[in-house]
């Protein structure tokens, strides 16, 4: 246990963490005193911000570009929205379900994709984003097709309960992934992102460091992408597949700051909620959504965390 | 079980490698004993690289066999090879940036396992030995980016020996180093001998190595040419011939047969960091109008920092003049169009475009008459081309390539022709065809030409005036018949 002691002492030693933890312990208390429209906004943040740390995880650390974010995550939310649909097994069933689809997509679609170099990771993902995409489409009878699936479960109808649902994941989430970065695995995994021959030559088995960072970003996408059907109710191309959801997981984990996991939350807190403050301005929002987050990826490569944590990092 | 009789660590034989059609490594064979020092040495594009590349598994050979401790790990890949018992010192590698150097060190010490989810206090401390061993005991809690250079190849060193390897390959150990820290790195690598590891030392050239090594490997075009001590290497008839040239006849015009009194270029103190290597120090050269000086240094010596510098590409400090007036400030398409062209060493020639539309975007800038009547001049000079017009640049043989980039870069009309490294990856035979064109060009026009040459034999014949440029340092300047007794024992 000794070791894990050190991990420990390691990970709590990081003001990074305490910094986020209060944040939560300060979130968790947000029920009390704000609206039901607001809870719902944060409740999709929350998720969209475990799409982002779990993409940060393959982009950061593993410097493998992911394009695809959306197959993973369409994956994970439409076998746990169609399992619901036709069997209404216990919701629990649907989430594991819809996490083991998204790793063995992942596995399926890594494994061929890791053996290609540079760009080609990437464009690998993206016809794979598009492939989902329309398998939806043709298979209506199962998926819903461009309208939608609905599912007739939800995992509670209370704001609060949803919203604290979605906290607690992603805390746990964020705990998780923050500490298999910080870990000896975490160091394979950035020296495999960063110098793939020089890992080799010091016995690491890059492809199977890279392909276990997708199964674990897979993972963690899957199984948010089966929380956020139990919290709408619904399924649709247009929020789980779509390319323009997956640039929104990807600008989410850039802005928050590469390669720190959490920054991923802040980026995609930040994201929904600018959209959403900027609603009455329109189609405008979006532009201008989209030019604050360029300006903040090149004027501050290293993101929202990075500019927040800037004094400590200079050491 | 052969191999474990006679003791060799690393025993390589019939090793070959093919990409495409050329022939990288062809049917070499050594072996490396534990407690041995080899210098794998060659002149740039001689396959050196490759062939310690196959044995750490990052290529794979297309025949032959290599053995670690007797077993025959010939295309298995990287890690397990190292596994195995091999490490490798890379010349170029990415530390991790946000670890500190023990970090780095202890990295080098984890299993290759998924489940190491918890940091082992065990490793950390062997990390600690092994820095401590390096020198680098000073600087554990610091970033690699804060290091010097020096440093950061003892790193390198202390995550290749993390895992205790039997086999330690070295990639050029002393580039970058001042002679000082050459010193302390010789010691860590005469230290992996006296451990009892074998040891591969890839470089360029048997002087550098020649203090530290028992034996000597020599390769050129992929091919061996000689085997024994550092000494007899030197001695070696072929090693002599391809690092000196033979008997090379020589036709330099004297300095003061020229007659401006301010050189056509001036090049003063000039200094160039790459980050924390210095690729150029304090270094003057002049070349006056009409002349044709060589450069002359082994890869990674400052030869294309040198071009670069003087094309604009590149901030320096100290002085660059042509005709007296400073080049500083200038950007590099002013400096090319007012006549000083470079003809860089990748060669860049559009490879979709053919020979023929390759020449037209070098003279756009000339009138259309003027421009046919070059072209002419050129086809003359470079007859091969006149055949190969409608062929497109790509599909050209790297000889006939080189020749369209000078003929390019002549398209110009330059004051200043700089040729970067010209000969790099060609056939002997091509070699003389673009000897012969380089002597016609200097015989029949005004031009004056930088060259930029580790090939001596190919560098020496045409040049007025020689620098030798060495570790960022133009360390010699003379008449090149002076050049084999004076400066020629640094090529061997």
């Amino acid at each position: 246990m000794k070791p894990a002691a050190t991990l420990a002492a390691r990970v709590l030693s990081s003001r990074t963490l305490w910094i986020s933890l209060i944040v939560v312990a300060l979130a968790s208390t947000l029920p009390l005193y704000v609206s039901g429209y607001i809870l719902g906004l944060l409740t999709i943040a929350y998720y969209f911000g475990v799409f982002s740390m779990a993409w940060d995880l393959l982009f950061g650390f593993a410097n493998e570009v992911n394009f695809g974010p959306t197959f993973l995550i369409g994956l994970g939310a439409y076998t746990a929205g169609i399992l619901d649909n036709l069997y209404q097994p216990p919701i629990f069933i649907c989430l594991i379900a819809g996490a083991i689809a998204a790793v063995t997509g992942g596995i399926v679609l890594a494994l061929p994709a890791l053996r290609v170099r540079g760009p080609y990771f990437g464009l690998t993902t993206l016809v794979a984003v598009l492939m989902l995409q329309n398998f939806v489409v043709v298979a209506a009878g199962l998926t819903g097709g461009e309208i939608g699936l609905t599912v007739p479960d939800v995992i509670s109808t209370d704001d609060k309960v949803n919203y604290w649902i979605a906290l607690g994941f992603m805390t746990v989430s964020g705990l998780i992934l923050y500490g298999l970065a910080r870990s000896p695995v975490g160091l394979i995994l950035q020296a495999s992102g960063q110098d793939a021959v020089q890992a080799g030559a010091l016995g690491f088995n890059v492809t199977k460091h890279k392909l276990a960072a997708f199964i674990i970003s897979a993972f963690f996408s899957g199984l948010a992408g089966a929380l956020l059907v139990f919290y709408l109710g619904a399924a649709s191309v247009g929020t789980f597949i779509d390319v323009t959801v997956g640039v929104q997981v990807i600008i989410g984990a850039v802005l928050g700051g590469r390669r720190t996991i959490i920054g991923a939350v802040l980026g995609a807190v930040f994201l929904i909620g600018a959209n959403e403050a900027l609603r009455p301005l329109g189609d405008l929002s979006t532009f201008i959504v989209s030019a604050m987050a360029l300006v903040v990826v090149l004027l501050f490569p290293s993101g929202l965390l990075g500019l927040l944590t800037r004094t400590k990092e200079a050491v | 079980m052969n191999a474990l009789a006679n003791n060799a660590h690393l025993e390589v034989t019939g090793l070959t490698k093919r990409f495409g059609g050329l022939v990288a490594v062809k049917d070499i064979g050594f072996s490396v004993k534990g407690g041995e020092i080899l210098g794998l040495i060659g002149p740039n594009g001689s396959g050196k690289s490759t062939v310690m590349k196959l044995i750490m598994g990052i290529e794979r050979p297309d025949a032959g066999s290599v053995r670690i401790k007797g077993v025959e790990v010939a295309g298995w890949p990287s890690h397990r090879i190292a596994r195995l018992g091999a490490g490798m010192v890379f010349q170029h590698s990415r530390p991790l940036h946000r670890q500190t150097v023990l970090e780095n060190i202890t990295l080098a010490l984890l299993p290759d396992k998924l489940g190491r989810l918890f940091p082992d206090p065990e490793s950390e401390a062997r990390a600690r030995a092994i820095a401590e061993r390096v020198g680098l005991a000073h600087v554990l809690d610091r970033r690699p980016a804060t290091l010097p250079f020096a440093d950061l190849r003892k790193m390198e060193i202390a995550k290749a020996i993390a895992r205790d390897p039997q086999v330690v390959l070295v990639d050029e150990p002393f580039a970058g180093l001042t002679s000082r820290e050459t010193a302390a790195f010789s010691r860590l690598v005469t230290d992996l001998r006296d451990d009892g590891r074998a040891v591969l030392l890839v470089d360029h050239n048997v002087k550098s190595v020649a203090a530290l090594v028992d034996r000597v490997f020599a390769m050129y075009v992929g091919e061996r040419i000689a085997e024994g001590s550092a000494e007899e290497v030197m001695r070696d008839e072929t090693v002599r011939r391809v690092y000196l040239g033979g008997s090379i006849e020589t036709a330099a015009r004297p300095e003061s047969s020229f007659r401006d009194t301010t050189p056509f270029l001036e090049v003063e103190n000039l200094n160039v960091l790459y980050g924390k290597a210095q690729a150029l120090e304090n270094v003057s050269i002049h070349v006056h109008q009409g002349e044709f000086v060589s450069v002359v240094g082994l890869n990674g010596a400052g030869k294309t920092t040198l071009f670069n510098a003087i094309s604009g590409l590149l901030p320096y400090s100290g002085e660059i003049r042509r005709e007296g007036k400073a080049l500083g400030g200038f950007t590099p398409a002013t400096i090319a169009r007012g006549g000083i062209v470079q003809c860089p060493e990748g060669r860049e020639l559009f490879a979709d475009m053919t020979v023929r539309e390759n020449l037209d975007l070098g003279g756009q800038h000339a009138a259309p008459e003027e421009s046919k009547e070059r072209m002419e001049w050129l086809f003359d000079l470079f007859p091969i081309l006149a055949q190969r017009q409608g062929q497109t640049a790509g599909t050209l043989s790297g000889g006939e390539q080189q020749m369209l980039t000078i003929a390019r870069a002549l398209m110009m009309k330059p004051q200043l022709l700089i040729l970067d490294e010209p000969t790099l990856g060609l056939a002997p035979v091509i070699l003389e065809q673009l000897s012969k064109a380089l002597e016609r060009l200097r015989q029949t026009t005004p031009i004056t030409v930088l060259l930029g040459e580790q090939n001596v034999t190919f560098a020496l014949p045409h040049a007025d005036r020689v620098y030798v440029l060495e570790h960022a340092r133009i360390v010699w300047e003379g008449d090149p018949s002076r050049f084999a007794a004076e400066a020629g024992t640094g090529y061997l």
